[in-house]
């Protein structure tokens, strides 16, 4: 077993404060690691290893002149490859970004670099962050490290498959509609998707820009409420950022669960399209809660089911809009063409891939003459509806549980002809974005097959706080996310 | 419904030169996702506000201060043509259009 392997944050700070190993080290068996595994895991597009290594003597030169360092100083952590980082590729998993090279950072980035975080490299992801199995990237596949055929999903496959890995110690990826918890929980680990504009977006390529959020994959609820603090905060560069104070989250993080804690468990995510095995574990996960002292009730949300169709129109509507800025002017590779609209029109005919156009399309159609009202303006509706059964569920309960997905991880290749089938997949988790609102999923169990199953935590609007509460007891009182891919 | 003749008008909205083959790759798929959209119809939402943020944040501001960016010749170097401090495009119109 390699050292770097099942390593958690604080355990890597304290063999860097004892001495007991440097962080170049640390790094370098990382990028080891990264070098063995990549030919089968592909979860990284870019590794920046000489920036890696530096960053680690940085820290080092730091230890070695008996100056204090922080919590993040010298771990190896992964970035989602559609935020900026400034002389580093960005292609978002497109062909029209091939030859990016961000001439700034994103604000998350800078934040992990004034760390002393060891950025290892870009990670990969459905194309523009559209999709649910990493398989829109048009650069590789990236496997699910329990079952190398299966999908590690998406859209941050990549980040989730590489801190299942342990090819990083903590990740960042992006969530619009689940793409942070669905991949948690095909790849067994921690993943957070905070409240809407508690995480500057400013330098995240934008997708949907009501709905995109950034946060952490972790392979334990500490390491993943020490990231959440290092990221968040408000930044001007971000106008729908949150002016809030950003506490400690590890300060939440407590033996017992607090006494009179009521979890509401969504009724409508119990249904039809839940895989049995899921729904076991699923069930257990609760039970468990309810043994740690949980108060447990029933709790219906009767507009959940609406969230995928009302999303599919929101979503692709912005991302249209978003899209747009691909226009071979400014960045990004160009066709050549006798006039101007010949060279849109072919330059994202060659960039853009399957999904990405589709997506427009729906977009472009939902947002034209006529439409506007049928399908953004009633999707938008229907959203405030969803957010009102949100609201009403908080009055009664702390906390609301799901299961992440219906199923397990599915198979390479599986749902690539279906969109819809595709978008389904989503369901439990649309509905937290479309309300703004925190959701975490945690490892739960198992399938048959060995394949991870992930359970999601639902906070009210910055309740963060209760999320990591409740699922460092759970994981206390468990044994699952001691489990590692065998690799 | 959307027939071929929309799909090739939303293509072009959206400046997406698309081949036959995708043009009836995408009026079935975009049927059956707009088709799938249609249950929204069983929601009353008659006096119900839209939802336009998760989180409302309006009227947000911030001094209008002029910040010279510091990477200005990377960030025109990123251009796929670019010329000084200009980018470089075809021809707008041409010359024989009447």
């Amino acid at each position: 077993m390699s050292s770097v392997k099942s390593q958690t944050i604080k355990g890597l700070h304290q063999q860097l404060v004892s001495k007991k190993r440097s962080a170049v080290e640390i790094t370098q068996e990382t990028l080891e690691r990264i070098t063995t595994l990549e030919p089968k895991v592909k979860a990284f597009l870019t590794v920046t290893a000489e920036n890696a290594l530096a960053k680690a003597q940085q820290v080092d030169q730091k230890i070695a002149a008996g100056e204090e360092i922080g919590i993040l100083e010298g771990i190896p952590i992964g970035i989602k490859d559609n935020m900026c980082t400034q002389g580093i590729k960005t292609t978002c998993g497109s062909q029209i970004l091939a030859n990016f090279v961000p001439p700034y950072e994103s604000t998350v980035t800078q934040k992990l670099q004034a760390a002393g975080a060891v950025a290892v490299g870009k990670t990969n992801l459905d194309e523009f962050a559209m999709g649910s199995s990493t398989e829109n990237s048009s650069y590789q596949l990236t496997a699910n490290p329990w079952e190398l055929t299966r999908v590690p999903g998406g859209s941050s496959g990549g980040s989730a498959a590489a801190v299942a890995a342990s090819e990083c110690v903590v990740s960042l990826g992006s969530d619009t509609g689940g793409s942070i918890r669905q991949p948690a929980s095909f790849c067994g680990v921690v993943g957070l998707k905070p409240t809407y504009g508690l995480v500057s977006r400013f330098g995240l390529v934008a997708f949907a820009s009501s709905l995109d959020q950034i946060g952490p994959f972790a392979r334990n609820v500490e390491d993943a409420a020490i990231f959440l603090s290092a990221i968040a905060g408000y930044d001007e560069r971000d106008s729908t950022s949150l002016k809030v104070e950003i506490p400690d989250y590890t300060q939440y993080l407590q033996p017992e669960l607090k006494k009179g804690l009521k979890v509401g468990v969504i009724k409508e995510t119990f249904g039809d399209g839940l895989d049995s095995v899921v729904a076991e574990r699923v069930q257990s996960a609760i039970a468990k809660l309810e043994e740690l002292g949980a108060e447990v009730k029933e709790i219906s949300c009767p507009r959940f089911r609406y969230g995928v169709p009302a999303y599919y129109i929101i979503a692709p509507s912005e991302a249209s809009a978003n899209l747009a800025r691909y226009d071979a002017v400014k960045y990004g590779i160009r066709e050549d063409a006798e006039n101007l609209v010949e060279m849109y029109t072919k330059t994202r005919a060659t960039g853009f891939g399957d999904e990405v156009k589709r997506r427009i399309m729906i977009g472009t159609y939902t947002l034209s003459a006529g439409y506007y009202d049928a399908y953004y303006l009633k999707a938008q509706k229907v959203r405030t509806l969803i957010k009102q059964d949100f609201e009403q569920a908080f009055a009664d309960v702390d906390v609301l549980v799901s299961p992440t997905c219906p199923s397990t991880a599915f198979k390479a290749g599986e749902k690539t002809d279906d969109p819809l089938a595709m978008y389904i997949s989503d369901l439990m988790t649309i509905p937290v974005n479309l309300a703004g609102l925190p959701g975490m999923s945690i490892p739960c169990g198992f399938d048959e097959a060995g394949l991870p199953i992930g359970l999601q935590l639902i906070g009210n609007v910055l309740r963060e706080d209760i999320l990591f509460h409740v699922a460092h007891a759970y994981e206390q009182a468990t044994e699952w996310h001691k489990q590692s891919p065998s690799l | 419904m959307i027939d071929r003749e929309q799909v090739r008008k939303v293509a072009h909205l959206a400046r997406l030169d698309i081949t036959a083959e995708e043009e009836e790759q995408f009026t079935t798929q975009l049927n059956s996702i707009l088709d799938y959209f249609e249950q929204l119809s069983e929601l009353d939402t008659d006096n119900v506000q839209p939802t336009t943020r998760a989180i409302e944040t309006s009227n947000i501001t911030r001094p209008d201060r002029l910040e010279p960016f510091p990477n200005k010749k990377d960030l025109i170097q990123s251009a796929p043509e670019p010329d000084g401090e200009y980018f470089r495009v075809p021809k707008i119109m041409a010359s024989d259009e009447s």
